[in-house]
């Protein structure tokens, strides 16, 4: 353990492989691999003070503050007293401190709840149970279902037949099928035997540490013989065992050595634009700053040489100093005095202005989810008034747009449609959670979730319509799920695809009810009535067969092959008979599809039992075939499904979350380009793109790029630019070189039309290589929106960092699973959907809320809302600050450029503190020039902040023009007005003292109606705020220049009795009349003129509030989207394979079976306990329970670590 | 399905504070409030200054340079001798009567009483009668801290030791014969300077106060000897110290220097020819300075500006003008209602 916390590991050579030997500590130990103890904590109780401090002091401002200081201290130089920048600096660092003192400390207590996980350890020949930082290389451990994997293990052996174990992988990738891995036969045999395990001396030669989730090479070395190992052995850390009773595995990387930990990376710090801008603006302050103070020093110089040395008879220079030297002590004490142009407290009020911003998004009701009682949560509290800049969105789909729940919406069979309900006119109603739904009572074994609303079909079940009965009759046996019954008549399904689990459950609910399955059966029960199918065959799902069939055995013996999969694909192996009935479906399922539902077609046919036995025959050859078996398999396959005949077709609804298609519409209405990027397939993506309205019919084209070549996609991407602009090719990329900064920026271009660009993973590739992420970009950037399918969570983050590389734009990614985490880190601005089970978005993002519709109102209100006061706060406190600053710069020229303020030292040192420091607090925590529901309305409110209109560097350098005119007139009408100018009692008035208290009421008098000028929204507080500060001006100040101050100290407060000799003077009272007007005439002139001649949509949209008055417009009408459809391939299943040979392993295995006695019908027992939820492949035919919270989660901010307590689910 | 379920702990506050629905007032700069709110500042700004000005038309000032750089003025003798006690004259005539009470103002040009490290030369505790600070004066009182034997002095620091020394006194020529105008000297410090602010030490005798400490380098006299007509005008509360050291904002000033308050001239000045004579002893030549006598009467605003007056009746004007061109702007290129 480093005592200091810092890794005092020192950094040996680069690992080159890995060598371990199982249960060998002695031998493993001798290479220092990492142990299981993870740390994520930066400090430590001795480290801390001077770690922070010195982080701290890397901030540009706060190192000038201590230069300031040091300064200050000199004599020579201290034009303003030590406490004017102590006290604010303390502050800051202190507020800061705490601030990662707390973080630190919740880092230290999720490190120490997970370092201090037990697991079991064989050591020294018994099974221990150890804390999980104990465990080490090299270690046996033995993990139970549904617990976390300890540290990256090599697999051994497993409860489970064929040394299987399921694992759920979508805290690693987010994948939400299960996945299976698979012991080495040899280490299999092992089985839970203690004793032959502590024996067990294999040794692992492998790869050195790598973040590469998907890939794994080594070799075990045990008996004499070596064995490959690959990543299907092998189980990562952040994986949960499934459907496993239990396994051994022996650790190969612990702690900050596994694929896990080498993936998490260091989350880098954000910054907003606005910050960027910022840094540069206080880079060129500071050049001003030099500049100014060289202009006073050389003033100083001039007149040193030409007044100074003539005066010297009453103010004589001190020993030795020269006029050249009293110009470079001017210089430091002007930089002192001038310092006010980048105060302290500028970064101060800027975090505390995001503060109070990001807890208004963790107040918001509108985006607090009732049903998972989630609110929304600003994770990050510094990145608000960026969400008012978003250009770019970048989507995950499951679970982000949808809800990971497939229902079975709608179906046809036979020809007839069922799943609208009409009224008596015939007209189709919106279904709604009110309307009555089909009573399923009839049927115990019904699963109570499932809801359908027409009544129709279940009338057609009870009338024994044969195809109807045959419909659910294939949708109860064509399939690989697994049943589960812990009691007798409470079944749960577990599917490998939640479209799987859902026409199972529709089977279910209709009185088709799959029981259990055994490799060579399934058994159903049919309308009451327990009958057992002999299961003969599945002819497996693929990708490019996109259809699985079984082939079965009624109890009656009759042979029958039914077939379920995409329509294309079904249709044309129907027999010619069906023609008239395809018509009929087809029409059906165009209707499906322009609902955006996912459809499957279903044929049957009887079988020959000569014919069968034959094909098996072959079938068998064929699987045990060594060369060319998929082939073979293939041809056998496409033989037997011929022929078939038309049942129907189901229609699986892919829920989308809430108001996805309305934001999607609002969102792009505010200019804002939404991606999506999922690792789903392209149909279904493509799908999900229609039905959430991102793709549209109207669009002119969607161009799908899906080439396998590097020259097929090139060809693609160019053939869609000149499609879309047909000169395209002609002139080049269009490039702008941003001057200095060496980047190279992609500007938008403008094409007819609107077009849609869908790209596969596997051309995403190459589409992301050097040479073509331009041509890509650029296609990508002409299209309306963007999916990308099957893409890798790595890809997902090269999407997004190569938008942000060459568009100047703000890009923001939203996901909720562990496969989006890159994405959200990549991208400016991280969302995470919370609520749901998976939890690793959430931890690393910015931002997170239950709802993908929520982005819409912390865009629109938040966000918009955010930058407006951020930007109107810069806007104004350098306004406020320049002034300040620049009538000293002015005073320098009558006072011999001696360095002497303005204005009282007290004054200087409570101006940002206490006077000025509510009222611009105020209107940035409270200002909206419109309200939320307007903001809803007018989505266009918000291009500008994409364009950065509101804070630029022309924005900040008329700032600095209107500061410079002010600071002119603050200067020189008090100047000439108190001129050789005497009180109505003939006693002196233009001493130095008035003109400081003149000149300073005189400023706060006119920043403090500027401010009045800017906020438009003057709430109860504002007013007080602003009062206030000017009633508290006049009692500090007529405290201070008390009787009773000086009394007390005399040197600190020698103003004493100016405010009382000067403010009884009518003319002074004039003056700071006369001053303010002459401010604030100007702006008001310019701000009329320029919204009468050339008015903002800012101001049009205000104005139109203004005339509507007390009656905002009604909410916009939330209608369902339907589209005229079109034909698309929708077909269901989410999964890419299946694993019918998993099911059947041991008839028409490939691998011949080992062990398979008891087979598949302990499928059940070993499923027990295990929770179909979330994004596993849990499924729920209503979806309202599933995606719940789940009660009892422990959360870390590396993994998702989960114990599930509530047996129910 | 979404039943009132008890509230959780989670849910968010329905106030209007935490939903950001405040109620609030939405000014915008709309025709209607900008351009009469013009013509109104306007014509209320045109108001004070036609006031002001009248009011400032009717103060009179009559200001005279002594500085005797130009041969023909009888202080020539005394500016560039530089002796001591050197006494001129400076003869004017006044046409009307100088209405009073009239107040008598010397002034200083280029002169950097505002220099920082001017300014800074002082020590308000040893002002205010801190006795520790006499016998070790703070040192912001640099290079006037110490005298060259190590003594401190007392009043230490630039300020005190560059106090202005010339005298004048006035005389009336009637009919061949100088009649002495009474000078007033009390109370032309400010009141807080001479209660609050400055404090001799309560050691009696005065004098004893100062013992071991030496007086500015520049003064002839000590501090507690400054005025012998007047034994409470010494010290510290001198008040024509105390008028020096509330320091000038500006290079060129003045500064109160007698009232003339009593007998025959309670009135002001009559017509007639006056001589001032002046001790001069100030040296300002060496920077280009100028010393200047002022007499000024005063108004309810102070003294003679006209400054403020124009600048009121300008910006007034200003303001109708501008409201007239807003008012052609928005009847021309009115906005746009639709949207």
């Amino acid at each position: 353990m480093s005592f200091f916390g810092l890794d005092c590991v020192t950094k040996t050579e680069r690992e080159l492989e890995r060598k371990l030997r199982a249960n060998d500590r002695e031998y493993n130990r001798s290479f220092k691999y990492a142990t299981n103890a993870i740390k994520t904590s930066k400090y430590n109780v001795l480290t801390f003070l001077p770690l922070n401090l010195f982080e701290q002091f890397q901030r540009i401002a706060n190192a000038y503050f201590l230069v300031l200081l040091v300064l200050q201290v000199i004599p020579q130089i201290s034009s303003l007293s030590w406490f004017t920048t102590v006290v604010p600096l303390i502050f800051v660092l202190t507020v800061t401190a705490a601030k990662d003192a707390t973080d630190d400390l919740n880092r230290h207590r999720s490190d120490k709840r997970v370092n201090n996980r037990k697991v079991q350890v064989l050591i020294n020949r018994k099974l221990r149970s150890e804390k999980w930082m104990d465990v080490q290389v090299g270690d046996i451990i033995k993990l139970e279902n549904n617990q976390f994997v300890t540290a990256d293990l090599l697999l051994l052996s497993s409860s489970e037949p064929l040394n299987l174990v399921y694992i759920e992988t979508a805290e690693l990738d987010g994948e939400t099928n299960l996945k299976v891995r698979q012991a080495l036969p040899v280490t299999g045999d092992l089985g839970d035997d203690i004793e032959k395990l502590a024996d067990f001396n294999g040794e692992v030669r492998c790869e050195p540490p790598n973040n590469r989730l998907d890939r794994f090479t080594g070799t075990l070395a045990f008996a004499g013989q070596k064995y490959a190992l690959d990543n299907e052995k092998i189980l990562l850390r952040g994986c949960t065992l499934r459907n496993t009773e239990w396994c051994f595995g022996l650790v190969l990387f612990a702690g900050q050595e596994t694929k896990l930990m080498q993936n998490c990376g260091k989350s880098t710090f954000k910054r907003t634009s606005v910050d960027r801008l910022m840094n540069v603006l206080v880079l060129c302050i500071f050049g001003f700053l030099v500049c100014m103070c060289t202009i006073l020093a050389i003033g100083n110089y001039i007149w040193e040489i030409n007044k100074g040395s003539n005066f010297t008879v009453f103010l004589p220079r001190e020993d030795g100093n020269n006029a050249g030297f009293s110009a470079f002590l001017t210089f430091w004490s002007y930089v002192i005095i001038l310092n006010t142009v980048v105060p302290i407290s500028l970064y101060v009020s800027v975090e505390i202005i995001r503060l109070g911003n990001s807890f208004y998004i963790d107040w918001d009701r509108k985006m607090y989810h009732s049903h998972s009682d989630t609110p929304a949560e600003a994770r990050t509290t510094t990145l608000n008034e960026e969400l008012g800049q978003i250009k770019y969105i970048f989507s995950d789909k499951t679970g982000t747009l949808t809800q990971n729940i497939m229902i079975f919406n709608k179906c046809s069979i036979n020809g007839k449609s069922y799943g609208d309900v009409y009224d008596y006119t015939g007209q189709r109603l919106e279904i709604s959670e009110q309307k009555d739904s089909v009573d399923f009572s009839f049927n115990p074994l019904a699963d109570p979730r499932f809801v359908f609303y027409d009544h129709s079909l279940v009338e057609a079940v009870k009338l024994e319509n044969p195809e109807v009965h045959a419909f659910f009759r294939l949708l109860a046996l064509c399939h690989t799920v697994m049943a589960g019954e812990k009691k007798e008549g409470e079944l749960f399904y577990q599917a490998q695809s939640p479209d799987e689990g859902a026409l199972v459950t529709a089977a279910r609910n209709f009185g088709f009810v799959f029981r259990s399955r055994t490799p060579d059966s399934i058994s159903i029960v049919e309308m009451g009535k327990q009958r057992s199918y002999e299961l003969l065959a599945i002819l497996d799902f693929n990708n490019v067969r996109k259809r699985m069939s079984v082939i079965v055995r009624s109890p009656e013996g009759k042979l029958s092959l039914y077939c379920k999969g995409a329509d294309t694909i079904i249709y044309e192996r129907l027999h010619q008979s069906c023609s008239k009935l395809m018509d009929v479906t087809t029409e059906h399922l165009n209707e499906f599809a322009g609902e955006g539902l996912r459809t499957l077609a279903l044929a049957y046919k009887d079988l020959d039992e000569e014919y069968f036995s034959q094909w098996k025959q072959r079938h068998h050859e064929a699987s045990t075939a060594l060369d060319d078996r998929e082939s073979k398999l293939d041809e056998l396959y496409e033989e037997i499904e011929k022929d078939l005949l038309l049942l129907g077709a189901t229609a699986i609804e892919d829920k989308l979350q809430d108001g996805v298609p309305q934001t999607i519409e609002e969102l792009s209405k505010a200019d804002i380009k939404i991606w999506v990027l999922t690792g789903d397939k392209q149909e279904t993506a493509e799908n999900i793109g229609y039905s959430c309205n991102l793709l549209r019919e109207e669009m002119n084209e969607v161009f799908i790029i899906s080439g396998h070549s590097s020259d097929d996609v090139r060809e693609e991407l160019r053939n869609a630019q000149t499609s879309m602009k047909p000169n395209a090719a002609e002139n080049p990329v269009i490039l702008s070189e941003e001057a200095g900064e060496g980047v190279k920026l992609i500007k938008d271009e403008v094409v007819n039309g609107e077009y849609g660009l869908v790209i596969n993973g596997h051309s995403l590739a190459f589409a992301l290589e050097r040479s073509m992420e331009l041509d890509f970009l650029r296609t990508a950037c002409m299209c309306k929106s963007v999916i990308c399918c099957r893409v890798t969570p790595l890809q997902k983050a090269q999407v997004v960092e190569l938008v942000k590389r060459y568009k100047r734009a703000v890009t923001l990614a939203i996901g909720d699973g562990a496969n989006d985490v890159s994405m959200i880190k990549a991208a400016h601005i991280g969302v995470g959907i919370s609520g749901q089970e998976g939890m690793q978005a959430v931890l690393s993002s910015d931002y997170s809320f239950a709802q993908f519709r929520f982005l819409q109102r912390l865009l629109l209100v938040h966000g918009r809302w955010s930058y407006l006061r951020m930007c109107k706060f810069l806007r104004y406190f350098f306004y406020k600050n320049f002034t300040f600053t620049f009538v000293h710069f002015w005073f320098a020229f009558f006072c011999g450029f001696s360095a002497q303020t303005v204005y009282d030292e007290w004054f200087i040192t409570l101006y940002n503190l206490m006077y000025t420091a509510l009222p611009v607090l105020g209107m940035s925590l409270f200002d909206q020039d419109v309200n939320d529901v307007w903001s809803f309305q007018h989505p266009q409110l918000y291009v500008p902040g994409q364009l950065n209109l509101y804070f630029s560097k022309k924005a900040f350098f008329k700032c600095a023009i209107h500061s410079c005119y002010s600071s002119l007139v603050l200067f020189f009408i008090p100047y000439a007005a108190l001129h050789d100018t005497v009180r109505d009692d003939g006693k002196d008035m233009a001493d130095y003292q008035s003109f400081a208290l003149l000149t300073q009421t005189c400023l706060l008098f006119a920043v403090s109606i500027q401010l009045g000028l800017e906020m438009s929204y003057w709430t109860a507080v504002n007013t007080f705020f602003v009062l206030g500060s000017l009633v508290m001006y006049f009692v500090v100040t007529f405290t201070m220049y008390s009787n009773g101050m000086f009394l007390l100290l005399p040197s600190a407060f020698p103003f004493i009795g100016s405010a009382r000799n000067s403010l009884n003077q009518p003319n002074v009272w004039l003056t700071i009349v006369l001053t303010s007007i002459l401010c604030v005439l100007p702006v008001v002139t310019y701000r009329f003129l320029l919204i009468q001649l050339c008015p903002t949509i800012n101001d049009k949209v205000m104005f139109k509030v203004r005339q509507a008055k007390a009656t905002p417009p009604p909410p916009p009408r939330r209608a369902r989207i339907r589209r005229s459809s079109t034909r698309r391939s929708g077909y269901a299943f989410s999964h890419a394979q299946g694993y019918g040979d998993l099911v059947t392993s041991g008839r028409f295995l490939r691998r011949p079976a080992i062990s398979l006695s008891s087979g598949f019908s302990q499928v059940g027992r070993a499923a027990t306990g295990f929770s179909p939820m979330g994004r596993s492949a849990g499924y729920s035919p209503t979806g309202r329970p599933q995606n719940l919270k789940v009660p009892d989660v422990e959360v870390t901010s590396l993994q998702m670590y989960r114990t599930i307590t509530d047996p129910s689910l | 399905m979404v039943k009132e379920k008890k509230k959780s702990p989670d849910r968010p506050d329905n106030t209007a504070f935490t939903q950001q629905r405040l109620p609030a007032w939405q000014p915008i700069l709309s025709a209607g409030i900008v351009i009469p709110g013009f013509v109104l500042i306007g014509l209320a700004f045109i108001g004070i200054g036609v006031g002001l000005f009248i009011t400032s038309r009717d103060i009179q000032v009559l200001e005279m340079d002594y500085t005797g750089t130009e041969a023909s003025s009888d202080c020539n003798k005394c500016a560039i001798t530089n002796t001591k006690n050197c006494m001129c004259s400076l003869d004017f005539n006044i046409s009307t009567l100088f209405k009073g009470p009239v107040f008598f103002y010397y002034g200083l040009t280029n002169y950097f009483q505002n220099h920082r490290r001017y300014g800074v030369s002082r020590d308000d505790s040893q002002l205010y009668g801190d006795l520790t600070n006499f016998k070790d004066p703070s040192t912001d009182c640099k290079p006037y801290r110490v005298d060259s034997n190590g003594k401190p002095i007392v009043p230490c620091g630039a300020v005190a030791n560059s106090m202005f020394n010339d005298t004048f006194k006035l005389y009336q020529n009637v009919n061949g014969q100088r009649n002495l105008v009474p000078f007033d000297g009390k109370g032309i410090a400010w009141w807080t300077d001479y209660n609050v602010k400055f404090r001799n030490p309560s050691v009696e005798p005065l004098k004893n106060a100062f013992n071991d400490t030496v007086k500015p380098l520049f003064w002839t006299r000590a501090v507690y000897e400054l005025d012998f007509s007047d034994p409470s005008n010494n010290g510290f509360l001198n008040q024509d110290f105390l008028v020096w050291m509330r320091r000038a904002a500006l290079p060129n000033f003045r500064k109160l220097y007698r009232r003339i308050t009593e007998g025959d001239y309670k009135e002001g000045l009559p017509a007639g020819n006056y001589t001032l004579e002046i001790s001069y002893n100030y040296p300002v030549l060496r920077f280009d300075g100028r010393k200047k006598v002022v007499f000024s009467n005063v108004s309810w605003m102070g003294g003679k500006n006209d400054f403020l007056g124009i600048a009121y009746l300008v910006i007034g004007s200003l303001c109708v003008v501008m409201s007239m061109v807003m008012l052609i702007v928005y009847a021309k290129f009115k906005f746009p209602e639709d949207n």
